[in-house]
């Protein structure tokens, strides 16, 4: 074991990746020289050369468009976008293209590839740098979308996405590059995609959050504890393939639950969570599932962006009422 | 090698496309026919399955026996003079959906291009071997696709060569810039074929792009250009072959454009008559790109009436074939939904195939 922020075990993770399998090779704006804006892939043209650590021209669509063709050669291509963000830009070829080439060839062309993108709020970006707009990718069957919260996760699950012959969108909380630490397995330890982690034990109320949203739910769990609220945290790891068990089975045992994410209320991935919950533990509820999410209107400056981005206090606050709903 | 490079020379000019055979079928002064006599007369023999195929194809779907699907009636040389230039063995053709005779040359079976466009997933299961991408509904967003596909193979050593197609229309899209782009940038052994049929669906030419030519924008990429008369197979062949080999050379990418005319309606739910101007369509009719092929091998001797009559019928009866087996197939059930969606499925997924399985035997 090893500690490592998210960006030490992202970079080590492919770097391993890339000296296992010769097929691997990793794309995108930045990524070579620089080593990525947030240095993700730092050291890793020197190490492997330029045909395997590419410097892409500026162009999302054709990125992941070149990833699919890469793909289809029989390489595993590993996208980054810079940030999620711009994925908008390729929006049509992750959605309508690289998600159902599988389908769309009948097994012909699984599509080993993987798509980084750093998103979330509380840094100050400038605008369109911290969407998190992970539910409109939901919305492409065929991609798995994987949001870890922790380095643990962020290389485990890493280490899966690559490997997998199925395309991933791997999104990378950026506020916690740095900020968030952890023990990291050394060598192989993939984590498997489906199944959630319960990152506190609690018997009053679930938190489900995923992402930077885990250390937030965290931090509300043990403002709770004070108040002599017993809070669950629950870290969902992947959206899609979602563990609607693990999920159902975390909400009926506190029968209560509060979801938590940083993208806008209306259609978010938190009332995805709130009809599972219903489809598979409606009887043990015992208060309405409540969700703390950030405000349908546009990501704002950063000067208020604390305002937008749910914060413990509003976790807290959820959670308090969900408690006390008779 | 026919000697021609395909980028702009000052003796031809941007606007002139390069012509091999005339109308007439006589070839132009100087200029030769760079496919053997019995290539020559496969790729007519291909163009004719083409046309054939489009006239049954436009009968089904109006007997309700076949679904949506669009012609080639008029782009064929494009198609087939492209195709030519490839070695079905180690290129790929990485198609729009107007290519059917290109798909058929790389061994797709006719029967899979068929099912597709009844609306069967089966459609996109192109056996392995068969160097093609599924057919792109998407405009453009398979050309950065087939630029990666083109990178891959020279990244692992091989030399294969990707020739990818698309219309004038396609060549509005962001994704052509950037694929055009891309491509120069790696050097990618990739041939953009832009078949430029004068329409995009009703939109006309004069109203995609205010560049005189399509292949004119090709130094902006850095990348060699070449305007072709798109009704001479012999010269799209020529001008693709050559790009072929400066790709398989190492030499990068290279833009042509194809000029042709699409004789009548984009598709089968379409009404061209509504747009396309008649006095328009006259004046390409003597130019159409089977005739004139057909008129160059009777000049030859390397067509007669008896060839004629044994070619139509043979593509005939492999029409019929081919109707007769997806007609005979059962059609596609439920799993079909969730079959090839990811490698293996989700626990959520396998609720959802049992829910509407058990559904179905209900109905």
């Amino acid at each position: 074991m090893t500690r490592l922020n998210m960006l030490q075990a992202i970079n080590t993770t492919l770097r391993g990746e890339l000296a296992r399998d010769e097929r691997t090779l990793v794309l995108g704006q930045d990524v070579g020289r620089l080593g990525g804006v947030f240095r993700a892939t730092d050291g890793l043209l020197d190490e492997f050369g330029p045909d395997r650590v590419v410097d892409m021209p500026l162009a999302e669509a054709s990125i992941v468009g070149a990833a699919i063709g890469l793909a289809a050669a029989g390489l595993v291509p590993i996208a980054e976008m810079q940030f999620l963000g711009f994925s908008h830009q390729a929006f049509h070829q992750i959605g309508a293209q690289l998600a159902r080439m599988r389908y769309r060839s009948q097994g012909r062309f699984p599509m080993p590839v993987v798509i980084r993108a750093p998103f979330g709020g509380g840094v100050r970006t400038p605008e369109l740098h911290s969407e998190a707009l992970e539910a409109q990718f939901v919305q492409s069957p065929g991609l798995s979308v994987v949001m870890p919260a922790t380095p643990a996760d962020a290389k485990g699950l890493l280490q899966t996405a690559v490997r997998s012959s199925d395309p991933v969108l791997f999104c990378e909380p950026l506020r916690g590059y740095r900020l968030v630490t952890g023990e990291v397995a050394d060598g192989d330890a993939p984590v498997p995609f489906g199944k959630l982690r319960v990152a506190r034990d609690g018997t009053d109320v679930t938190l489900v959050a995923w992402s930077a949203a885990v250390q937030v739910a965290e931090k509300a769990a043990e403002a709770l504890a004070e108040e002599g609220i017993s809070a669950a945290v629950v870290d969902l790891r992947t959206l899609v393939p979602l563990d609607e068990a693990g999920l159902a089975d975390a909400v009926a045992a506190t029968g209560r639950c509060v979801v938590v994410h940083e993208a806008p209320l209306s259609a978010g991935f938190g009332a995805e969570v709130v009809a599972t919950v219903n489809d598979a533990a409606f009887y043990s509820l015992e208060a309405p599932v409540a969700r703390v999410a950030a405000p349908d209107t546009p990501y704002p400056p950063g000067r208020i962006e604390d305002h937008f981005v749910p914060g413990v206090d509003r976790v807290v606050a959820a959670a308090r009422a969900t408690v006390k709903a008779a | 090698m026919s000697g021609f490079t395909p980028q702009f020379r000052p003796e031809h000019g941007e606007a002139t496309p390069w012509t091999v055979l005339r109308p007439d079928g006589e070839l132009e002064p100087g200029r030769e026919a760079a496919l053997s006599d019995e290539q020559l007369r496969d790729a007519c023999e291909l163009t004719l399955f083409s046309r054939a195929f489009d006239e049954k194809g436009f009968s089904l779907q109006r007997q309700g026996r076949f679904g949506t699907f669009s012609p080639v009636r008029g782009q064929e040389a494009s198609v087939v003079g492209a195709a030519f230039a490839l070695d079905p063995a180690r290129d790929w053709v990485v198609p729009q959906y107007r290519e059917l005779p290109a798909l058929l040359r790389q061994g797709l079976p006719l029967e899979q291009f068929m099912l597709t466009f009844l609306g069967d997933p089966r459609g996109g299961a192109a056996p392995e071997g068969v160097n093609v991408l599924p057919i792109q509904i998407g405009l453009a967003a398979q050309l950065p696709q087939a630029v990666g596909l083109a990178w891959g193979h020279a990244l692992q050593g091989r030399d294969s060569v990707v020739a990818v197609f698309c219309g004038d229309g396609a060549s509005s899209e962001g994704d052509f810039h950037e694929a055009c782009n891309l491509a120069g940038t790696l050097r990618a052994p990739v041939v953009f074929v832009v078949q430029n049929n004068g329409w995009a669906i009703s939109t006309p030419r004069a109203r995609q792009s205010a560049a005189a030519t399509l292949a004119g924008r090709a130094p902006g990429y850095g990348i060699p250009g070449a305007l072709v008369d798109g009704n001479d197979l012999l010269a799209v062949h020529q001008v693709v072959a050559d790009a072929v080999a400066r790709a398989r050379a190492g030499e990068g990418p290279t833009l042509v454009e194809t000029l042709t005319y699409r004789l009548g309606d984009h598709n089968t739910a379409d009404d061209a008559s509504r747009y396309q101007p008649a006095e328009e369509l006259e004046a390409w009719a003597p130019r159409d790109p089977i005739s004139r092929v057909l008129a160059h091998l009777r000049t030859r001797e390397l067509w007669d009436d008896a060839h004629d009559t044994a070619v139509r019928e043979r593509i005939a009866a492999r029409i019929d074939e081919a109707v007769r087996t997806v007609e005979a197939m059962e059609p596609p059930g439920v799993e079909h939904l969730f079959e090839h969606v990811t490698e293996t499925l989700s626990p959520r997924l396998q609720g959802q195939r049992a829910e509407l399985q058990a559904q179905v035997r209900t109905r």
